[in-house]
């Protein structure tokens, strides 16, 4: 049972690792600000979600699962706001989507 | 547990990766989803240097960390936005340099 | 009246929940520091059907439990993006109506969409939704219009 416990905490962490590090490479290599906050909330939803679901798979039925349940559920609450409020205040304040990124011009190099 | 340290380093490497978003710029506001994204993954380091330790008492810091990360990132927004952090929450017309 | 107790009872719960010191002492101030939090917030009146949506019932439950399955496919298909963007990547902005008439409704539909990457609300003005999305996979599930129907639904709104 712990075996299965210890696999599973595996798999979830490993799993938000790479989701992680996928997050930051498209931090740095998606075109223009509002792709990049496509690229920000992967790490505030699923990677936050195995990687708090996995520690609590560790901790088991106890109050320290109850706090990463808290933390997860709040995280999920005001990331979509932050992200709302970004996005909101650069078009406000008249930044302009890039909206041919890779899709009917050719790629040139201030794309990449 | 040796997968702690391994996600504790993929934090890590993940942090780096937004720093470097955040030098490169190229806009004010790549900065600030940059200093969110750290806040975010902090959130997620925080929880697992505590489980790493042995010390899962760490995540009351994980859960105030997260509502500094959320204040500091809309109270810096509405200060690029109206100039001032004081005022009305009222929406301004929008700018018109295309 | 009814409100007040309801919020002091979740005040209650969280500080349970989080000191892990179970002293008469420390519960004391608990109470105390509850009971104040709970008479400040009936004083500046925002403790109302909108700060405390407990109508919502079982109904929300299960629609987050319906988004995070969402939340899960939409973060396959923005991973796929970051890893191959010429092939997928396909950024667009468009409008949506939201059918929601209540304003928790609009906020609960625009952050469901904002919390599935792949599409962010970039701005709700009345109940037009401006959406950015990512790929066109992602587009489609917000104009399909699934979501803005079991919003709708969990709001008991028609």
């Amino acid at each position: 049972m712990d075996l299965l416990l210890d696999i599973a905490t595996w798999i979830l962490l490993l799993a938000g690792s790479i989701l992680l590090i996928i997050t930051g490479f498209g931090l740095l290599r998606l075109p223009d600000l509002y792709t990049r906050i496509h690229a920000g909330g992967m790490a505030d939803t699923l990677a936050t979600f195995l990687i708090f679901v996995g520690l609590s798979l560790q901790s088991g039925f106890s109050l320290v699962s109850a706090k990463l349940l808290l933390v997860l559920v709040f995280v999920f609450f005001t990331s979509p706001t932050a992200s709302y409020a970004l996005a909101q205040a650069s078009f406000v304040a008249g930044l302009k989507p890039k909206l041919d990124g890779f899709g009917t011009k050719k790629p040139s190099k201030d794309d990449v | 547990m040796m997968i702690y340290a391994i996600t504790a380093i993929a934090i890590l490497i993940s942090i780096a990766l937004a720093l470097t978003r955040a030098i490169l710029g190229p806009t004010s506001y790549d900065r600030i989803l940059s200093a969110n994204a750290i806040g975010t993954k902090t959130v997620l380091l925080i929880g697992v240097m505590g489980f790493l330790g042995g010390r899962p008492d760490f995540l009351d810091l994980a859960l105030v960390y997260a509502l500094v990360n959320f204040i500091g990132t809309l109270a810096v927004l509405k200060y690029f936005k109206f100039g001032t952090l004081r005022g009305t929450l009222s929406k301004p017309k929008p700018a018109d340099n295309s | 009246m009814l409100k007040t107790v309801s919020l002091f009872l979740v005040l209650m719960s969280v500080w349970l929940l989080l000191s892990g010191h179970y002293t008469p002492l420390i519960t004391g101030f608990g109470v105390v520091s509850c009971l104040l939090s709970a008479l400040i917030a009936n004083r500046m009146d925002v403790n109302d059907k909108e700060g405390q949506p407990i109508y919502l019932g079982p109904r929300i439950l299960s629609y987050w439990g319906w988004l995070v399955g969402e939340i899960f496919k939409a973060n396959v298909d923005v991973a796929k993006c970051v890893l191959f963007p010429k092939k997928y990547l396909r950024p667009s902005i468009f409008t949506v109506t939201a059918s929601q008439k209540s304003d928790l409704g609009k906020v609960i539909y625009a952050n469901s969409i904002t919390l599935t990457p792949g599409t962010v609300t970039v701005d709700l003005d009345g109940d037009q939704v401006m959406v950015h999305a990512l790929t066109e996979g992602s587009a489609e599930d917000v104009l399909g219009g699934d979501m803005d129907r079991r919003v709708t639904k969990v709001m008991r709104e028609t």
